[in-house]
């Protein structure tokens, strides 16, 4: 994973609430074995049927920062989502409210998501909107987003923070602890099902 | 102060607890399907992981999978590969797979309680948000993504932050036609998609006491469409009935000393939620959705909403679901026409969601112009219902009868609506384009889909 320090970069205003994850990229996408070029997929439905989509719209291209309505993310645990948004060039999702399961995707996966009070993005909204080429700051060291004037502070746990920042794999920081593990399973039920492949058993 | 259920079932997956970092949760069983799979796998070839506990991990094949013919290969190249790496990766990594045409595969959340590996008090991933079915057994199951597959995969645990709990009372019996379903959509409706965020939640009240094990497997299903974490119900002797017996549960002694366990995994009295909903069973009616998202729904015998009667980023959502659905303001929601009824998925496509679509279509004839697919959750429930005759009912109405996979709940399958076509769906999402490429969802119960399927418009029993 990318460490994620502070990024500048234009915004792109997706004025829309309940974006689930089959309209960040339809299940249809969900077919490759592989982990890169969902970029195609992104948003695919709308940007296919609306010729006026945010995305379609010139004076967007090349934005980074992606600012949605609440509850971005819902319905489907596909990770492909946060893929398809990083493999189209986004590094930040700000919206009021995620869903659990993407944003525990997004943060796994190194896209930064933000969460800012729905008045603060509404605001945004319109100062993008004004002006496409506005820089956002978007700062984990400081946990804040920056604009013209404007400076929001926002959440997001130590932990987490830290992950990003040093760009660390969560697997090989579990993988410190397989005598914890090693000891938790000697003290599980004997009771407990287990399914041995055939070859295995 | 006491604990709740939610509480009691973390608490005993902690394996280690460290200030500032998130706990290190214990997996108890791992459920894998092929299209989260395949990348995260491919980290564990990469970074040379083997799967640390094979014994822990099931597969099977079901978004993929053409329920026509299940015995021939895929015809679609694309998906054909993706089920052809999941048999590799299982065979490479000693992973138990369910493949296409076994007697066991099914729907990754229909096989693992018809198996009796779904037990209470256990902790079950699957990269798959209706992961949360397994909680009807008193068991902490949710869904993740494929970073997390692969975390599961080389540890058996995962790092997690507690969510909050809530419980979702309901109380009093339900009146004759609503069912489980039903409740789960007047939950959400009165909730918001995000109104469960951050929480697990626990089904309580004695609405829920004498649901059967399928039917709360149905609620418990559906709590990621509020945006739950998790949504469990207490285990009981509806829940030790259910397992006895079945492949996977104790045995003997051991039978004995798991149920005197189960038995302890209620919440105490003296225990607080951080949050509370409630809801009146009697009060009930069928209940459908109109829009895009599962929130958006109302009673049958209601109309299409006015977009204006809701506020700012509401009313935006549903004068937008509207123009999707092809919908106007103010109609009668039985006037809805549809060409597609579908009756299964992992939320009901379980043997007493086919007895109850059969039991309303036993006699009649599909509607002309409308077709009927009728896809069992499993090859066991398939089998099971020929055994009792449904399929019979069905093809005699004039509906299809096909095998087990998820079918029309989302287009990876040969299973789709055409652009500008509508459905009526037993199914658990209702988004733009999740059945086929501008389809139309109408959710509903197997009462109201069997219904509806021979009147062809939005129908419940009562009706016919």
């Amino acid at each position: 994973m990318e460490k994620f320090n502070v990024h500048a970069g234009t915004a792109v205003a997706l004025r829309r609430s309940n974006v689930d994850t089959d309209q960040i990229i339809p299940a249809v996408y969900l077919k490759r074995v592989t982990r890169t070029g969902f970029e195609d997929g992104l948003f695919s439905a709308w940007r296919a049927n609306e010729p006026d989509f945010v995305l379609n719209q010139p004076r967007f291209a090349g934005a980074t920062i992606l600012v949605a309505g609440p509850d971005f993310g819902t319905g489907s645990s596909r990770e492909h989502a946060v893929w398809a948004l990083l493999d189209y060039g986004f590094k930040v999702v700000i919206s009021p409210r995620f869903g659990d399961i993407f944003r525990g995707n997004s943060l796994k996966a190194g896209l930064l998501t933000v969460e800012l009070g729905e008045k603060i993005v509404q605001r945004m909204w319109d100062d993008i909107e004004d002006d496409p080429a506005l820089e956002v700051t978007v700062d984990l060291v400081e946990r804040q987003v920056r604009w013209s004037g404007e400076i929001h502070d926002f959440e997001l746990d130590d932990y987490s923070r830290w992950r990003l920042l040093e760009g660390l794999d969560d697997i090989g920081l579990t993988l410190r602890h397989t005598d914890d593990i090693a000891e938790f399973e000697r003290g599980r039920s004997s009771w407990l099902p287990t399914v041995a492949a055939p070859s295995a058993s | 102060m006491g604990q709740t259920l939610a509480e009691k079932l973390w608490e005993s997956h902690v394996v280690r607890s460290a200030p500032g970092e998130p706990d290190l949760l214990y997996i108890d069983m791992h459920l894998v399907h092929e299209v989260t799979s395949p990348q995260a796998f491919d980290g564990l070839r990469l970074a040379g992981r083997p799967v640390h506990r094979p014994d822990l991990t099931l597969a099977t094949e079901d978004h993929n999978v053409p329920t026509q013919n299940i015995f021939a290969p895929i015809a679609d190249p694309v998906s054909r590969t993706q089920v052809e790496t999941l048999r590799r990766n299982c065979e490479e990594f000693g992973v138990r797979l369910y493949p296409m045409g076994d007697a066991e595969q099914g729907i990754v959340h229909v096989i693992g309680p018809q198996l009796g590996i779904t037990q209470p008090g256990m902790t079950i991933v699957c990269g798959d948000s209706h992961t949360s079915t397994h909680g009807a057994f008193g068991a902490l199951a949710f869904g993740i993504g494929t970073s997390q597959v692969e975390h599961v995969l080389a540890t058996q645990t995962l790092p997690m932050d507690r969510p909050k709990t809530m419980a979702v009372t309901v109380t009093g019996e339900l009146p004759v036609g609503v069912t489980p379903k039903d409740v789960i959509l007047a939950v959400i409706a009165k909730t918001g998609t995000g109104g469960g965020q951050g929480y697990m939640v626990e089904y309580r009240g004695d609405t829920f006491e004498r649901m059967s094990m399928e039917g709360r497997m149905t609620v418990c299903n559906m709590s990621i469409e509020w945006g739950a974490r998790a949504g469990m119900i207490a285990p009981d002797q509806e829940t030790f009935d259910y397992l006895r017996g079945r492949d996977h549960a104790p045995k003997g002694a051991e039978w004995d000393a798991a149920v005197e366990y189960w038995t302890s995994l209620r919440t105490d009295d003296d225990a607080e939620f951080d949050a509370e909903v409630t809801l009146d069973a009697t009060t009930l009616t069928p209940f459908v959705t109109w829009g895009t998202n599962p929130g958006q729904g109302a009673p049958l015998g209601s109309s299409v909403p006015y977009p204006e009667d809701f506020e700012d980023t509401d009313r935006v959502a549903a004068e937008k679901a509207l123009t999707y659905m092809g919908l106007q303001a103010g109609m009668p929601l039985r006037e809805i026409t549809v060409d597609t009824v579908f009756v299964g998925s992992c939320t009901n496509g379980r043997i007493e969601d086919l007895r109850a679509a059969a039991e309303v279509i036993r006699g009649r004839q599909v509607a002309d112009g409308v077709r009927m697919l009728v896809v069992p959750g499993s090859m066991r429930v398939r089998k099971q219902a020929e055994q009792e005759g449904l399929d019979a009912i069905f093809t005699a109405a004039g509906a299809e009868w096909r095998q087990a996979g998820c079918s029309m709940c989302l287009g990876m399958n040969p299973d789709q609506l055409a652009p500008g076509e509508r459905s009526a769906s037993t199914s658990n999402r209702n988004f733009e384009g999740r059945q086929g490429k501008g389809g139309r969802t109408h959710l509903v119960s197997p009462l109201v889909a069997a219904a509806t399927a021979v009147t062809g418009h939005l129908a419940g029993p009562a009706d016919l």
